[in-house]
């Protein structure tokens, strides 16, 4: 009660809070705008994209198979007749549920271990550094190559592998900022007052670590979509029928010697938009938290 | 681990490979003929003892033995590699420095977001673009990596270029940012002024105090990449028909040819191991400060 009073009578009248600031620098960035722009154009693809797309992605139509880019189909049509401009409008979706999920799982997994072992340090702080360095030194698609060929092909399981891959580098960055902040003075007033050790990691420190861990997870929500849209081309990540980006190259690009470019050009071009998409937005949001 | 992880985990080796429809009968017999019904440390014995003497066990699925297929498959990758390096390492050095030089000009805009626009790209997709352009479109390079027989080295040169160029442009981002970071910093530094001061041509002052200095974290950098550069051959390998080490792991991966996948994964964290080796001993190298072996 007494450090909210304190921090209000301290700040001077017309100033806005920490997060305010960031929002208002935020709307200022162009870099962030432009990247959260093409991001949202295709959450709502995502989302609706089956409302306003002219065919059904899904539904061949063995007759106008492989026909070019035309008034009827924009983007042309696939081996089995399907519409490319509804597929890559819906494919958006899977990509956008999968990729997310398996941030969020890096970020708690990551934030937890990064607090727990730079607020303890000692011995516990070794033995996991240790086999987090371990396991960072191996390729993240080589990891996930044998999960995935040991647990099966899933949704799940790419969640988890891609998540759990990431958690140790996320829990490096929270590592360090917890060595800063444990030394300061909030951090013993608490441990003077007695609370657990569980309040003082998440009550006390967690919400003065926040600015790092976003940065992180957007900037591993960049390499997630990276690692899915990978993954699925290799034919271990989403399955088929699904109209996803990566998984419509793997299944065309075999054709494109015979000049059927269109069947995977536009995915690789959402695939590249979505992920330069995200990266403005890191960008963004990096630049305004060094302002 | 890598043992652990290929071995343990997958279930029943005969069935995968004889297929659901096979009789119960044959797939007994074909795990007795692998040795896979044995316990799992005697199995670990045999193979870690085989490998270390360059026995890499027998392929499950090809019957015969790993090694040479391993070997031949690692050759195509490192050549692969060589181009890719070849071709990265002096441009993405002289992109970083010219963005340094020109800070915060257009030309250093270009290539800083222009890099770290190529970077962040999936090697498939830019892959899959550049084969649109050069091979499909324009028609100046073939559109898969698989060379005639007995082809000479410019032949193989040229079916290397385009399946080199995506994981040149991914590398290429990081190396030019690391290089203009260095280069940043030393022109910044206390000693370029007083080179600078006691009247050195600048190009005297670029080339003898400058480069020296910005350059080695930029070494470190191009050696760690070695790491990620496995992972986009696995990609890169398969979208081109290249017969390398990430494509036969890929293969072997899909076909739960375990011999082969474990073989392969453990000859890469070989590979991996020398670089990160050979980078520090070329850091201390060209770095005076610090010396190996601990002398003072």
């Amino acid at each position: 009660m007494s450090a909210t009073d304190t921090t209000t009578q301290e700040r001077p009248i017309g100033r806005r809070g920490p997060y305010a600031e960031l929002f208002f620098a935020l709307m200022r960035s162009g870099t962030f705008l432009t990247g959260f722009a093409i991001v949202l154009f295709w959450v709502i693809c995502a989302l609706f994209g089956e409302h306003f797309t002219p065919y059904d992605p899904l539904a061949d139509d063995i007759i106008n198979a492989l026909s070019p880019p035309s008034a009827e189909h924009w983007f042309g049509t696939d081996q089995i007749g399907r519409d490319v401009f509804s597929r890559v409008i819906v494919g958006s979706r899977d990509i956008l549920t999968v990729a997310p999920l398996a941030t969020l799982l890096a970020t708690v997994a990551g934030t937890a271990l990064g607090l727990f072992t730079g607020y303890f340090r000692g011995i516990a702080d070794d033995i996991v550094s240790r086999v987090l360095e371990a396991f960072m030194a191996i390729p993240v698609v080589i990891v996930a190559l044998l999960a995935i060929v040991a647990l099966g092909t899933s949704k799940a399981t790419v969640i988890v592998v891609i998540g759990l891959s990431f958690a140790p580098i996320i829990a490096r960055t929270v590592r360090s900022a917890v060595l800063a902040e444990r030394e300061l003075d909030y951090v013993a007033a608490a441990q003077l007052r007695h609370e657990s050790a569980f309040h003082t990691m998440f009550v006390e420190i967690l919400p003065n670590v926040i600015p790092p861990i976003l940065v992180e997870t957007t900037v591993r929500l960049g390499y997630a979509i990276f690692a899915v849209a990978t993954l699925s081309f290799m034919g271990f990540g989403i399955q088929p029928p699904s109209p996803d980006w990566g998984l419509s190259i793997s299944n065309n690009y075999g054709m494109i010697g015979g000049g059927f470019w269109w069947t995977v050009l536009f995915d690789a071009l959402a695939i590249a938009s979505l992920v330069i998409g995200v990266n403005l937005v890191t960008d963004g949001i990096q630049g305004a938290l060094n302002d | 681990m890598v043992f652990l992880g290929g071995q343990v985990l997958p279930g029943n080796v005969g069935r995968a490979i004889l297929g659901p429809f096979a009789d119960q009968r044959a797939v007994d017999t074909l795990n007795h003929t692998l040795g896979v019904d044995r316990p799992l440390l005697t199995q670990y014995w045999s193979w870690i003892s085989g490998f270390v003497q360059g026995d890499m066990g027998t392929s499950y699925v090809l019957r015969r033995p790993v090694a040479p297929e391993v070997i031949r498959a690692l050759g195509n990758s490192l050549k692969l590699a060589a181009v890719a390096f070849a071709l990265v390492v002096p441009i993405g050095i002289l992109g970083g420095v010219v963005a340094a030089l020109n800070l915060n000009r257009p030309l250093d805009r270009i290539i800083s977001l222009g890099g770290l626009s190529v970077t962040v790209l999936p090697e498939f997709v830019t892959g899959i673009i550049l084969i649109l352009i050069f091979g499909v479109w324009l028609r100046w390079l073939p559109i898969s990596a698989a060379w005639p027989r007995d082809a000479g080295f410019f032949t193989q040169l040229y079916y290397l270029i385009l399946p080199s160029l995506p994981l040149f442009l991914v590398l290429f981002g990081y190396i030019a940012r690391m290089a203009r970071a260095g280069m940043i910093e030393a022109l910044d530094s206390d000693y370029t002024r007083t080179a600078v001061l006691k009247g050195l041509p600048w190009r005297t002052v670029i080339w003898r105090h400058v480069l020296r200095n910005a350059l080695l974290p930029t070494i470190t950098v191009i050696a760690t990449q070695t790491g990620y550069l496995i992972g986009g051959l696995v990609v890169i390998e398969t979208l081109f028909r290249y017969q390398g080490i990430g494509s036969l792991i890929f293969t072997a991966a899909r076909g739960k040819d375990f011999p082969m996948l474990e073989s392969g994964i453990l000859t890469i964290g070989i590979v991996y191991a020398v670089a990160t080796l050979a980078a520090d001993f070329l850091y201390s190298v060209l770095n005076p400060r610090i010396r190996l072996g601990g002398e003072q």
